[in-house]
């Protein structure tokens, strides 16, 4: 499933992400494939908020949606 | 190209040593700057972008500041800006936040890999204890192969350690499996810092090379990225974490539910402060009784000894709109106190943490006009000067988003200076009127960027910001914030205001500004059922836009009227300098197309709202909420259409 499917309070491992600059900059935040990340918050038809370890990144629904993650 | 060769800044920047700083952004590296470099900062913009360098000297050696980045590339402007810096040092002293070292070590591995040597500064070890973060420093130091200082830079802890300790730095380690590449790539450029950016593919390193960019930036960085996730699981213990108030509130912060009451209270609270006690009492003191009462029959009083103020010059020098009288007043009596009070909020917002969370809760409202949520910083920028917020739309991902970005703030955000005159002016009309003002002009901004965002080619980018963890915000850091910012903005505004000052005053004297009176009266009087003198504020719009509303202030109109009046002229493009800008930010021919369709736009949706209240008749109780309610069926409407247009040539590119 993708990453804008998940539950608020979901841990799930990523698996892949299908957007190649978006890959990038992914692994430069720390949440590269195979990293396994934390749903903090659903904003209602908007962004994702995730968490890894100490830090916090809101994502953008579309963007979400092009990430590929398995419930940990 | 832009710049094909190395910027000017690193040959004007003079010293023994190149020292530079480095670090991701919230990581505290300004408190470091200034501890090392003492009182004489120089600020100077770096070549081709908007961006402020600070340089100062420490002994024989310089110290150069660098803008916060997550890495070294070519993403953006900052990145760009800190990569040439970084690349042009003897060493670096790079600042990570000991809460966050997962994310902050990957730009550390990076320059570690350029093979510059580095000190790295492990800050805010106070709150990585409060986290239950515990740190190995000196497995950390052995790992990196370069020397770490802990430090709490905020309580002067570790400050004068990481200046002793200067001649320590060294080159590390550098990720493993990437020295080969290095090794085969060294030959052909001048360093291996500029051989690493080859190999990631760096469009501009490559182009100055003539060579073609390198095709290993996801191997190079998944590799770093494993090192760095090595290091922090030897090097760093972490306590499972419990849920802090500051956690809390930032959540209650971006879930629509508690978000949007507490932005409208913030809002309000800005209003408070800015809007009345700034905008009436304290603008009060400093325009009527300092500038009008004491400093303009100053001036009046010199240029008297040298020619009659009544003569052409006199009233050029010192008439109403004179060039040493109306500047002056102006810049420092009315707009400083307001732009000023701005800037102090605005340092509040990006010291606290706000402003990445405003962007989250507001994220699902800009994608409907083709922004995302980072989209609210220009916006909210625009508030304090449209101006300076249309640079900053250069942070904005795409070319698309920025077009809709600035088309945006010269239609529909008012800045501080006008916003200053209109909240004086709607005060005294009554509720309905502010409400009718403020939806229309909501109003034109949803439909205008709902329609770009259907009319303009491809798609915006997403959304993908850090969220730093929420901070008490210092005062002495908002306070310097706030005088550099108003400073630059004084130095900036007050030779454009003395242009307009003169342009306005040979209109005056030549009777240009009566003849575009009689020019555009069809359209005042005939449209919008305004008396032709309101043309004059029209006019005097072009040159300030809140030069035009202090026009209207002073103008005997109705409530209606009034409305209208206001309504116009905040769709129109701003000021002078923002249409400069606009002109260098866009280009000749779409900057006159946007410049004229404000115009339109101004004034067909100024005009509507006269026709409308017209319609339903001017002294019904239920005109002013008629005239809203064919406002929110318009804007649903043109929304509606513009996503139907949309998601069909989405379909059309699929197919």
């Amino acid at each position: 499933m993708t990453l804008d499917r998940v539950k608020k309070g979901q841990s799930v491992k990523i698996l892949s992400i299908s957007d190649g600059l978006m890959r990038i900059q992914a692994i430069r935040f720390g949440f590269a494939e195979g990293a396994v990340i934390n749903c903090e918050e659903v904003i209602p038809a908007g962004p994702i908020v995730i968490r890894r370890c100490g830090q916090q990144v809101a994502l953008g629904r579309q963007m979400a949606g092009k990430i590929n993650v398995a419930i940990n | 190209m832009a710049h094909c060769h190395g910027p000017d800044l690193t040959e004007t920047i003079k010293g023994d040593k190149r020292i530079v700083l480095a670090g991701n952004p919230n990581t505290g590296k300004s408190v470091f700057f200034n501890y090392l470099t003492g009182l004489y900062v120089d600020v100077s913009n770096y070549p081709g972008t908007t961006l402020e360098i600070s340089h100062g000297r420490i002994g024989n050696d310089v110290v150069v500041d660098t803008p916060g980045v997550y890495g070294i590339s070519s993403f953006n402007d900052e990145e760009r800006v800190a990569r040439d810096i970084i690349l042009s040092a003897d060493l670096v002293v790079n600042i990570v936040d000991a809460t966050n070292l997962e994310r902050d070590l990957f730009l550390t591995q990076q320059v570690i890999d350029t093979g510059i040597p580095v000190l790295l500064v492990l800050n805010m070890m106070d709150e990585a204890d409060r986290h239950g973060i515990n740190i190995n420093v000196a497995l950390l130091s052995e790992l990196l192969g370069v020397p770490v200082i802990p430090a709490v830079a905020v309580k002067k802890i570790g400050l004068s350690e990481v200046k002793d300790n200067l001649p320590l730095a060294r080159p590390g380690n550098v990720t493993p499996g990437v020295q080969h590449l290095l090794d085969a790539m060294i030959g052909r450029v001048a360093n291996k810092g500029e051989a690493l950016l080859l190999l990631e593919g760096d469009q501009i390193i490559s182009g100055r090379h003539g060579l073609e960019p390198g095709e290993y930036r996801e191997e190079i960085y998944s590799r770093r990225r494993e090192r760095v996730n090595i290091i922090v699981g030897h090097a760093v213990e972490m306590a499972s974490e419990r849920k802090s108030f500051s956690q809390t509130l930032s959540g209650l912060m971006i879930r629509p539910i508690t978000g949007i009451p507490m932005l409208a209270l913030i809002l309000y609270g800005m209003y408070k402060a800015i809007g009345v006690f700034v905008a009436q009492t304290v603008v009060g003191v400093t325009e009527e009784t300092i500038m009008i009462g004491m400093f303009e029959p100053a001036v009046r009083g010199l240029i008297g000894e040298f020619t009659a103020l009544d003569s052409p010059l006199g009233q050029i020098l010192a008439g109403e709109f004179g060039v040493f009288t109306m500047t002056f007043t102006y810049v420092l009596g009315l707009l400083m106190p307001l732009v000023a009070g701005f800037y102090f909020f605005l340092a509040l917002f990006e010291d606290s943490g706000y402003l990445p969370r405003l962007a989250t809760l507001v994220d699902r409202l800009l994608t409907g006009m083709g922004l995302n949520g980072r989209g609210v910083i220009p916006l909210i920028l625009g508030f304090g000067c449209v101006t300076m917020a249309t640079i900053t739309t250069r942070l904005l991902a795409s070319e698309r988003e920025r077009i809709i970005a600035i088309v945006l703030l010269g239609l529909t955000i008012p800045c501080s200076a006008q916003l200053g005159v209109i909240a004086g002016i709607l005060a005294g009309l009554g509720g309905q009127y502010v409400a009718v003002y403020v939806l229309a002009v909501f109003s034109v901004l949803v439909m205008a960027g709902t329609a770009l965002n259907a009319l303009l080619p491809g798609n915006s980018s997403d959304l993908l910001i850090d969220l730093p963890p929420l901070r008490v915000p210092r005062l002495d850091n908002v306070i310097r914030k706030t005088a550099t910012k108003s400073y630059n903005f004084i130095k900036e505004a007050t030779p454009l205001f003395a242009l307009g000052a003169l342009l306005v005053s040979v209109f005056q004297l030549t009777g240009i500004l009566k003849f575009l009176q009689n020019l555009l009266a069809p359209i005042t009087v005939g449209f919008l059922n305004l008396p032709p003198e309101a043309a004059t504020a029209f006019i005097m719009g072009i040159v300030r836009r809140d030069f035009g509303a202090a026009g209207l202030a002073n103008m005997s109109l109705s409530s209606i009227e009034a409305t209208v009046a206001l309504i116009t002229i905040t769709l129109f493009v701003p000021c002078i300098a923002a249409i400069l800008v606009l002109f260098k930010e866009r280009g000749k021919k779409e900057a006159a197309i946007i410049w004229g369709g404000s115009w339109v736009v101004a004034f067909v949706f100024g005009g509507m709202v006269a026709q409308l209240f017209d319609l339903f008749g001017q002294e019904n109780s239920a005109t002013a909420p008629l005239v809203m309610i064919s406002f929110i069926l318009m804007t649903t409407i043109v929304a509606a259409v513009s996503s139907v247009v949309k998601s069909r040539k989405r379909k059309s590119i699929v197919v």
